[in-house]
């Protein structure tokens, strides 16, 4: 069988396994393979190709949606490189992280309880900065220094601030 | 494949090539069908000229059906059988539905869906849905003048999985074969930029008369790409014309009435809204059952305070689709008006103002008529889908518009597709067991995007059986979700833990069995004195030829390339079998010869798929490529 799905999703695209990543060349990939494959263009073949086609444009859209956010592409080049990075059992962040996450906490809630807009978008503000830089500073470890191991702590981090920077969203819609 | 013939721009193609596919937009209030013929899109007029057919359905105590607009004419006379609207019944239970004691109807309390009790029997959404479709099927037919390979019906984009699966099925009922089914927005986005060769991030605002979708696309070369997509399946004209009603009982001072007179007030409040449009004032008149006369007077300024709150409801869930797709107002370059009601002036002035805030200038587009622009772009679609190649080639890429998710533990959701995914979609999570030696396992599907599964649209539920004995949490259950093209989904489950493996497909609860559906084509088939024998054997014949022809295209392009001597003679062979059977009267020999072929290209059909990536990729043609 020819249907190769064990390909990784850097391949598929025909591009280089980094965090840094040429968007335009992922979008123009990921359209070019659809408009080859997608069940769309089988609607009228017969029932092998139909079924074919759906499972490779569901794996098309998996893969573009992995790369194209740049904490599934991480945590995926890290699962290639043999670490998980969101393994259950490693849970430990250093203390004045947790403190800075608490602090951020309380400003969200207190933004939230109050209504306040503009306390809200100073929060975001915040937090986007700090996911930027930790966003560089895992390119430089992913992608220069190889340090897969020190390149999971910081991707724990990134999640802690996404599910902060959802739980802002959430509050925009409250407040709304 | 894309194994599509191409003609010259400008000439049509002969018409024994050309595929005859329509478009059906299906809508709450009024339904309609389109097609391509010459390379333009067209609305299917009836015999007077009508474009539209009202989606109303009359039951008449022999069994049979008036549709459109005589039925709707009569409605005030036989309100009991004359069903409007019955897009808002799809894929609905009767707790689901709104404003019960304003409806007509004898509902009964079926499992599933709800159905309607009239003087022809009891009929389910599905069935009264069907009739309009058998109508538009049957217009397209006497004016193309031939058999149709299929439509694509259109869907609000908000429609949840049981809503679309029960549209399905109806146009299963109604015999047509569905090529897919299309979101109402997206539709309208097709229509429009391809009209208006547009680039950019685009807003569909589409207010029908029961339903309100918002879709966010991003227009490029070629591609329609859905970001995000919101809105309020429960929402639309009707419930304008609702509140005008209820206006009419306050002034009028008016408490009970009778089934006749609701459908006639019903029917003066939709004159009065519509009247608006186009005038500052509007006088209702109404003689009741009872000789009472009502007469009033409805300005624009005192609708537009009574509708002020349906208005401001279509703008947070707009607020919410931007968000999702990561966008401002001041991004969006125009906005598509879709539906009839966005004919209203203050829904036009208040999206105008929305989309202007951001300091963008960025006015409501118009220039497609409203009621229509749905149903050109399904026929647009549905063209291209029926293998009858446009002029210029373009990729559709959709969403799933609510995330979809089991419950867990404590009555709680655990999303496993996030609404806005783009389709066709997989994901798969594990699950463990609670107790020892539990076999069994309970999976219960919803859709939504609350967090306790009360909250949620209960889908489906299923048990897994046969999982092997062992501790609690020892078992590894892998759920897969799948949604499909056309927004369905389907779930299986698997104990990967020991190797033993258990499967299961389901099929939401709200849908019907594939006997159901049989069941019911039979019972119209045994009404219309047709024979169900000859219908299967031509249905048959139809997906013989479609395959033979699709298997002859796909042989021509690259068979010599991607297939050995031995193979390629395999498959013709298969073919040839097809052929022969398909001029005999057999049926179980044409399915056989069919299912022979079908398996028989299997492996053929992954190597072109392989190859249609590799070209993607490369750019190269075809006969470059080693192999």
């Amino acid at each position: 069988m020819s249907l190769d799905f064990s390909r990784n999703h850097f391949d598929l695209f025909g591009l280089p396994m980094t965090f840094a990543i040429d968007a335009e060349k992922l979008d123009q990939a990921y359209r070019g393979i659809q408009a080859e494959i997608h069940p769309d263009k089988f609607a009228h073949a017969g029932e092998a190709e139909q079924r074919l086609s759906m499972q490779w444009s569901t794996r098309v859209n998996e893969a573009y949606q992995t790369l194209r956010k740049p904490f599934e592409r991480a945590r995926y080049l890290l699962e290639l490189n043999g670490v998980d990075a969101m393994d259950a059992k490693n849970t430990s962040m250093p203390a004045d992280f947790l403190m800075q996450q608490m602090e951020w906490r309380e400003a969200l809630m207190d933004a939230r309880a109050g209504r306040d807009m503009t306390a809200l978008q100073a929060v975001e503000n915040e937090l986007k900065t700090h996911a930027g830089n930790l966003q560089t500073r895992l390119a430089s470890l992913l992608d220069e220094q190889r340090d897969y191991v020190e390149a999971g702590n910081v991707l724990r981090k990134v999640r802690f601030m996404d599910k902060l920077l959802a739980e802002i969203d959430s509050a925009y819609e409250e407040i709304e | 494949m894309a194994l599509l013939q191409i003609s010259e721009p400008g000439l049509s193609t002969a018409p024994h090539q050309h595929r005859l596919a329509i478009g059906i937009d299906l809508g709450t209030t009024n339904s309609l069908v389109a097609t391509v013929r010459n390379g333009v899109s067209v609305v299917l007029n009836d015999a007077a000229g009508h474009g539209l057919l009202p989606s109303v359905v009359r039951y008449h105590a022999d069994g049979g059906t008036t549709v459109g607009y005589t039925a709707q004419a009569q409605a005030a006379l036989d309100p009991h059988n004359t069903v409007t609207s019955v897009k808002r019944f799809m894929g609905r239970g009767i707790k689901d539905i709104p404003d019960l004691s304003t409806l007509p109807y004898q509902f009964i309390d079926a499992p599933g869906m709800v159905q309607l009790k009239t003087v022809a029997g009891v009929k389910s959404p599905v069935e009264v849905s069907a009739e309009i479709l058998k109508v538009l099927k049957a217009r397209a037919e006497a004016t193309l003048g031939g058999d149709l390979v299929g439509a694509v019906i259109t869907v609000p984009a908000y429609f949840d999985d049981a809503q679309r699966q029960a549209t399905k099925d109806a146009a299963k009922l109604a015999g047509l074969n569905v090529l897919r089914l299309l979101n109402e927005p997206t539709a309208a986005a097709i229509a429009y930029g391809l009209d208006n060769a547009a680039e950019g991030i685009y807003a569909v605002y589409d207010l029908g008369g029961g339903t309100f979708d918002i879709s966010i696309l991003k227009l490029t070369k070629g591609v329609f790409e859905v970001l995000a997509t919101n809105g309020d399946s429960a929402l639309g004209g009707d419930d304008f014309d609702r509140r005008v009603y209820c206006w009419m009982l306050e002034q009028a001072g008016l408490h009970t009435l009778s089934d006749h007179d609701k459908t006639l007030l019903m029917a003066r409040a939709r004159e009065a809204k519509e009247t608006l449009s186009e005038h500052a004032q509007a006088q209702v008149t109404a003689m009741l059952g009872t000789g009472e006369l009502i007469d009033l007077n409805l300005s624009e300024q005192a609708f537009n305070e009574m509708t002020d709150s349906l208005v401001k409801k279509t703008l947070a869930p707009t607020r919410k689709a931007l968000r999702d797709a990561g966008l401002q107002t001041s991004d969006v370059k125009g906005v598509v008006m879709v539906g009839g009601s966005t004919r209203i002036p203050r829904i036009q002035a208040a999206v105008g103002e929305f989309f202007g805030a951001g300091g963008g200038n960025c006015t409501p587009l118009t220039n497609l008529d409203p009621d229509k622009v749905v149903a050109l772009g399904a026929a647009i679609q549905a063209n291209v889908l029926a293998g009858n190649k446009a002029g210029d080639d373009w990729l559709l890429l959709d969403v799933v518009s609510l995330s979809l998710g089991l419950e867990t533990m404590g009555g709680l959701t655990e999303k496993i597709i996030p609404r806005n995914a783009t389709i066709p979609t997989a994901r798969a999570q594990e699950f463990t067991t609670f107790k020892d030696g539990q076999t069994a396992m309970s999976i219960h599907v919803v859709q939504g995007e609350r967090e306790l599964v009360a909250d949620c649209r209960s889908l489906a539920r299923f048990e897994l059986r046969g999982i092997p004995p062992m501790v609690a949490g020892a078992a590894r259950i892998r759920v897969t979700f799948q949604v499909d093209a056309d927004g369905l989904l389907s779930v299986t489950a698997r104990e990967l833990g020991t190797g033993i493996e258990a499967h299961i497909a389901v099929k939401p609860s709200y849908g019907l069995t594939d006997d159901e559906v049989a069941g019911m084509l039979r019972d119209s088939y045994a009404h219309a004195q047709d024979d169900m024998s000859a219908r299967n054997l031509a249905e048959a014949r139809v997906d013989g030829q479609r395959l033979i022809e699709a298997a002859e295209a796909a042989l021509a392009e690259n068979g010599a390339l991607l297939l050995d001597t031995d193979e390629l003679e395999a498959i013709e062979k298969r073919v040839v079998d097809l052929k022969l059977a398909l001029q005999g009267a057999d049926l179980s020999s044409v399915k056989r010869a069919t299912e022979a072929l079908n398996k028989g290209t299997v492996e053929f059909a992954a190597r072109r798929m392989d190859q249609g990536v590799r070209k993607a990729l490369t750019g190269h043609r075809l006969d470059e490529l080693e192999f």
